[in-house]
């Protein structure tokens, strides 16, 4: 298996794709479902209500300080699913693979997604592999579909936050976009910045099981945490008021959007949440999340004003505030 | 030392906020120089910090910003002819419009168009397409033009032979010195780019002092650094002096940098050229001696200069000028945002409009 490379064959559904099912999916992707191999997994309806969640992952580099494409779908899935206060239970995973991709790097990526897999809990159940020509995709593309379930009693929605309202964010921001950005493009860090991708199962209901106080909570992916909070403040209707120097970035992360012209409230992140929480609360919350490995940076970094309704607004060190907007274009292409 | 938390620190903000408002009583006007300063300066909320007798203004100090139309189209105009050909630019330089489209249009459509971050990439590109032609469109100030001029002597050193330069490099005192001569404005004093003169030196605004009577300051990019080199300016104002006087101690020389200014003047050799806005100013370009011809794009390539003008009721020229600020131009916010630019000073991140639009302040 040293060399071999991905062919258009392995796609065909042939034989060589049966060897890949077989030698490489099934042997890491080991659940019982997935091993009837029929054309989908069957399986009991655990619950009235259902979490649903669909994400696609094309990251270049593939593979990255901190993570790799396959964690990142798996996490991705994950924190999809457990924002919306969803216990995961199962995903599909689809690949569309260049041909030409070293079969090492393809057990490389599905091993990496099948260890993130068994620490979340969430069970691979069905598949699909699609090869496309050199030069027609870029090294490989995976999609997963998330289902999940959520107990009775959560109800988090942005529409429930309200004024005097309290905003946390679970750690340093930026992490995951400069680790990209610093490794594709070759820019040599004195300290490299490693991608927080992570799984936040765990976190969340550490906060979930020790309080009733939270409104609403998103991770800060593609767009980063400016945009979450204009996506909450569009949708509660109110104001969300942020102090610039109470957000964690990281020293490298800052130094790192000052040499590049970025802003680290705009960078990607795959290991964070926001919450929104009632003043009461907040502190609790904070604890919970500051026990627990992915939360120990946990800051409250805002609180939600009546007005200027559907803004967001950040305070600078001059005691100025500006209106903090969604970002307009694409900064950093490919990026999850 | 961090570098950079110390230069943001609140209560030493407030401490030289006060300082400046403790000297200051007459009405001044002071233009900053650089697109970084215009950043921090909008970010921070300086301007409106430092109101109402001190006015704080932006003169043309976006590269992408000062490229005149006719070198924005005829580029977008070649990538269109020649798809064969690598075309290699800093990011900002994709989205600003031509008159029909934007170098991110022609790459979608088919162009091989790249961005890189610095221009030694463009030597990366080219060794990896041996058989494809790059263009690197270079544009920038006294900060870019050695890392390209090291680009070239490099590209020279490995053989390369299918690299060349469009160079549409501009120098910064020449602008300021047309600022003064145009008689359209009265600036009471500059605010110098910190890293312009780190190459070039601080030395290079001597003639301000000395022919205009104006009094310059070269300052960093953090709140403190600007605020700093206001309240050296604001001081020589009120005491009536007209000195060159450097705030970046830390970066900042009077000499400037020996070896980025021989390699400089190895490479390119000092042109007339145009700006957006303020037409031929003598002597403020660089273009590559014919020692290097074969990296030169201009010679190399038809590259024909495409006569035209503004995009219609941009106000970009005047904008870079100082002559108005970006919330007097009619199409500002409106019709033209980040999302939509209309003309490149809402397209840069160093461009003035889109400093106001993005840093734009709540009254309280």
């Amino acid at each position: 298996m040293r060399d071999e490379r991905i062919a258009l064959s392995h796609g065909s559904g042939g034989r060589l794709t049966h060897h890949l099912i077989e030698d490489m999916f099934l042997r890491f992707f080991d659940d019982p479902i997935l091993q009837e191999l029929n054309d989908q997994a069957i399986f009991r309806s655990p619950s009235s209500r259902i979490a649903f969640t669909t994400d696609s992952y094309v990251v270049n580099p593939i593979f990255f300080p901190g993570g790799d494409i396959g964690k990142l779908s798996v996490c991705g899935t994950v924190n999809d699913l457990v924002v919306g206060g969803a216990e995961p239970l199962y995903m599909s995973v689809s690949f569309i693979i260049e041909e030409g991709l070293p079969v090492t790097d393809l057990e490389r990526i599905v091993a990496s997604m099948a260890e993130t897999s068994r620490k979340t809990g969430i069970r691979i159940v069905t598949g699909d592999t699609k090869v496309v020509e050199r030069n027609k995709g870029d090294k490989i593309f995976i999609n997963t579909t998330g289902i999940g379930v959520v107990r009775d009693g959560i109800d988090l929605s942005p529409r429930h936050i309200k004024p005097g309202d309290v905003i946390i964010v679970s750690g340093t921001i930026g992490d995951h976009g400069i680790a990209i950005l610093t490794h594709r493009e070759g820019i040599g860090m004195e300290t490299p910045v490693e991608s927080d991708c992570a799984p936040l199962n765990g976190l969340v209901r550490d906060i979930l099981d020790g309080s009733d106080g939270i409104r609403a909570m998103r991770d800060p992916t593609r767009g980063g945490l400016a945009t979450v909070l204009n996506e909450f403040a569009h949708q509660c209707g109110l104001c969300i008021l942020v102090k610039e120097e109470d957000v964690p970035v990281r020293d490298e992360v800052r130094g790192a959007c000052e040499i590049l012209g970025f802003d680290p409230l705009y960078l990607a992140n795959e290991g964070k949440i926001v919450v929104v929480a009632s003043e009461d609360e907040a502190s609790g919350i904070l604890d919970a999340m500051r026990k627990n490995p992915l939360g120990r940076e946990a800051s409250i970094i805002g609180r939600v004003l009546k007005e200027p309704e559907r803004k967001v607004l950040i305070e600078t060190p001059v005691g100025n505030r500006r209106i903090l907007d969604m970002p307009s274009g694409e900064q950093l292409p490919r990026i999850c | 030392m961090k570098y950079i938390d110390e230069f943001r620190e609140k209560r030493r903000i407030k401490g030289i906020l006060e300082s400046i408002r403790r000297i200051s009583t007459k009405r001044i006007t002071i233009m900053e120089i650089c697109g970084t300063h215009t950043h921090t300066i909008s970010r921070y909320g300086i301007r409106e910090a430092v109101l109402p007798n001190i006015n704080l203004i932006s003169g043309p100090g976006c590269p992408v910003c000062v490229t005149p139309p006719g070198d924005i189209e005829r580029i977008i105009e070649f990538s269109r002819r020649r798809r064969d050909v690598i075309i290699a630019t800093f990011g900002d330089m994709m989205k600003v419009p031509g008159r029909s489209s934007t170098l991110q249009d022609e790459k979608a459509r088919g162009g091989d168009i790249r961005v890189v971050y610095s221009p030694i990439s463009a030597i990366e590109i080219a060794s990896s397409n041996p058989q494809r032609e790059v263009i690197l469109y270079a544009v920038g100030f006294e900060t870019t033009a050695p890392t390209v001029a090291a680009t070239i002597l490099m590209a020279e050193r490995k053989g390369l032979k299918n690299l060349s330069i469009l160079s549409l490099h501009k120098l910064t005192p020449p602008a300021m010195r047309a600022l003064m001569e145009s008689g359209e404005i009265d600036i009471d004093g500059f605010i110098c780019p910190g890293h312009v003169t780190a190459i070039i030196g601080a030395g290079a605004y001597e003639f301000l002092s000395r022919e205009y009577s104006s009094p310059s300051v070269v300052a960093g990019f953090e709140p403190l650094d600007t605020l700093q080199g206001i309240y050296m300016l604001v001081r020589q104002i009120e005491e009536g002096k007209s000195n060159t006087e450097i705030q970046y101690s830390r970066v900042v020389t009077w000499e400037g940098n020996e070896r980025a200014k021989a390699v400089m003047d190895e490479v390119f050799e000092v042109c007339d050229t145009d700006w957006r806005g303020m037409g031929t100013i003598p002597s403020s370009g660089l273009r590559i001696r014919d020692e290097f011809a074969g990296f030169d794009a201009e010679k190399r390539f038809s590259i024909e200069r495409i006569d035209c003008g503004e995009p219609p009721g941009c106000e970009c020229g005047r904008v870079l000028k100082g002559l108005i600020s970006p919330p007097d131009c009619r199409l500002f916010g409106s019709v033209c945002t980040p999302a939509s630019p209309v003309g490149p000073c809402m397209v840069s991140s160093e461009g003035t409009c889109a400093a106001y639009f993005r840093y734009r302040s709540v009254v309280q």
